[in-house]
């Protein structure tokens, strides 16, 4: 039910499709506003189980663009959509520039639609946990699909796979030789792979590398990678593109691997929560903490190192056996 | 709903609403702002006053910046102000910027437009005026 007295406002407003509320919400989230607590766990049984699908790759290969395209096809199938768009933030001012919405385009007055940029401020990994809530919050406002678009730039930016139930990557032809898809991170975390701008010389190239990538590796839990060539300018291929997509959310179905992927991003995002509370505390603590500025005295004087500092920590503060 | 703590980042929305394509100054004060330290929702070219509204609604910005060059402001932006008013989110501050004569800049400011930058304005000073506008009088 949603209408218990216990529910906070502000939960019952999102439920009722109040997008205001929803937007201040998300901005409470990448605030760490503790004050929405209550309205997020109330929510959190209805965030059920909707499809979050991660587009990743490098700057400038068309995510947004192909995005605007897939969100066509769904408002045409009558499925609303969700949007988490992510761009990163200055390391050096906080600033960013969001401009993953002036490829949007949708009809006048839409409200299947909600479309949020992100900031990535600070670390990659920790956009992550802030993410993963304000997609959970899109799906208990009733959004059938959720998107979470980020830059991957390569090696590093694998964090998209802890929030995705299916991640596509998205390339371009001419982005470099078949050795490239042979490093670690990028061309490993893909359950659909996107070549687009295809109708780009060199785009045959660049799906035959892939799908040599894909025939020589073993498939993940035994889903082995899509390969659809697109263009958003004709457009062509996003039907297929929407029907991969689609068979990798089957495939999550039918062999019960849903649940256990499920299990496991919680079980990193709780993992995740820990990990930041513990260091932001040790942090304040050596700053401000007696005790503790005495044992960083000590490190500092060479007198123990850091990993036997850090070690006696543990030991005092934290350690339950 | 939600009152806002003043420890996030300035939001801010950049839109050029209406049909000229002359975006340069609106990227400029895009970047000016992001140097700031602000999350800059940059909305791009032809926007219709519905779109910059619901783009500054699902963005939650602090602040709506709105760049003109092609004389329809006198159309455009009380249009904006309205349907602002209309979503209950009158309260957010608008400020423009472009080619927009004294006589009309008065006519909007009485209308709700908090500031207007004409030709020769400094970075700094859209960037101080934004900071004020969207954190409001301390």
């Amino acid at each position: 039910m949603t209408g218990s007295a216990r529910t906070p406002p502000l939960a019952r407003a999102i439920l009722a499709g109040d997008r205001r509320a929803l937007a201040q919400t998300i901005t409470a989230i990448e605030n760490g506003d503790t004050r929405v607590s209550a309205t997020l766990r109330a929510l959190y049984p209805h965030a059920g189980s909707a499809p979050v699908i991660g587009l990743t790759g490098p700057l400038g290969v068309g995510k947004s663009s192909l995005l605007s395209v897939l969100i066509g096809l769904l408002r045409e199938r009558g499925k609303t959509v969700g949007v988490v768009a992510i761009d990163p933030s200055s390391p050096y001012t906080g600033g960013s520039v969001l401009g993953d919405r002036i490829r949007l385009e949708r009809k006048a007055n839409d409200d299947g639609v909600f479309f949020r940029s992100m900031a990535s401020r600070g670390e990659a990994g920790g956009v992550a946990a802030s993410t993963r809530e304000v997609a959970r919050l899109l799906a208990a406002a009733g959004y059938d699909v959720i998107f979470v678009e980020t830059v991957g730039s390569g090696q590093v930016d694998v964090a998209i796979r802890g929030i995705a139930t299916t991640s596509v990557v998205v390339l371009v032809p001419h982005l470099g030789d078949e050795v490239q898809t042979l490093k670690a991170g990028l061309f490993e975390i893909a359950d659909v792979f996107c070549v687009n701008k295809a109708d780009l010389p060199g785009a045959d190239l660049a799906a035959r590398d892939l799908s040599e990538l894909v025939a020589l590796g073993a498939a993940r839990d035994g889903w082995a990678p899509v390969i659809v060539a697109t263009s958003t300018t004709r457009p062509a291929g996003i039907e297929e593109l929407w029907r991969a997509i689609e068979a990798h959310e089957q495939f999550l179905d039918q062999t019960g691997l849903r649940v256990a992927h499920e299990r496991a991003r919680l079980s990193a995002e709780i993992t995740d929560r820990v990990k930041d509370r513990v260091g932001h505390e040790v942090a304040e603590r050596l700053d401000h903490d007696v005790e503790l500025r005495r044992l960083l005295d000590r490190v500092v004087a060479r007198k123990i190192d850091p990993a036997g500092a850090a070690e006696e920590l543990f030991r005092t503060r934290y350690a339950t056996r | 709903m939600v009152r806002r703590l003043k420890t996030g980042p300035i939001r801010v929305l950049i839109a050029k609403p209406g049909l000229d394509g002359h975006d340069r100054g609106a990227k400029v004060v895009a970047r000016a702002l992001r140097d700031a330290g602000m999350e800059v929702i940059y909305a791009g070219l032809r926007q219709t006053p519905e779109e910059v509204v619901r783009a500054a609604l699902e963005e939650d910005v602090d602040l709506i910046g709105l760049s003109i060059l092609s004389g329809a402001h006198m159309a455009l932006f009380p249009k904006i102000l309205k349907l602002l008013k209309a979503q209950k989110a009158g309260n957010i501050p608008v400020f423009a910027g472009g080619i927009i004569p004294d006589e009309d800049a008065r006519r909007l400011k009485k209308q709700g437009i908090r500031a207007i930058f004409g030709p020769g304005t400094t970075l700094q000073e859209i960037v101080t005026t934004a900071q004020r506008l969207a954190r409001g009088p301390a």
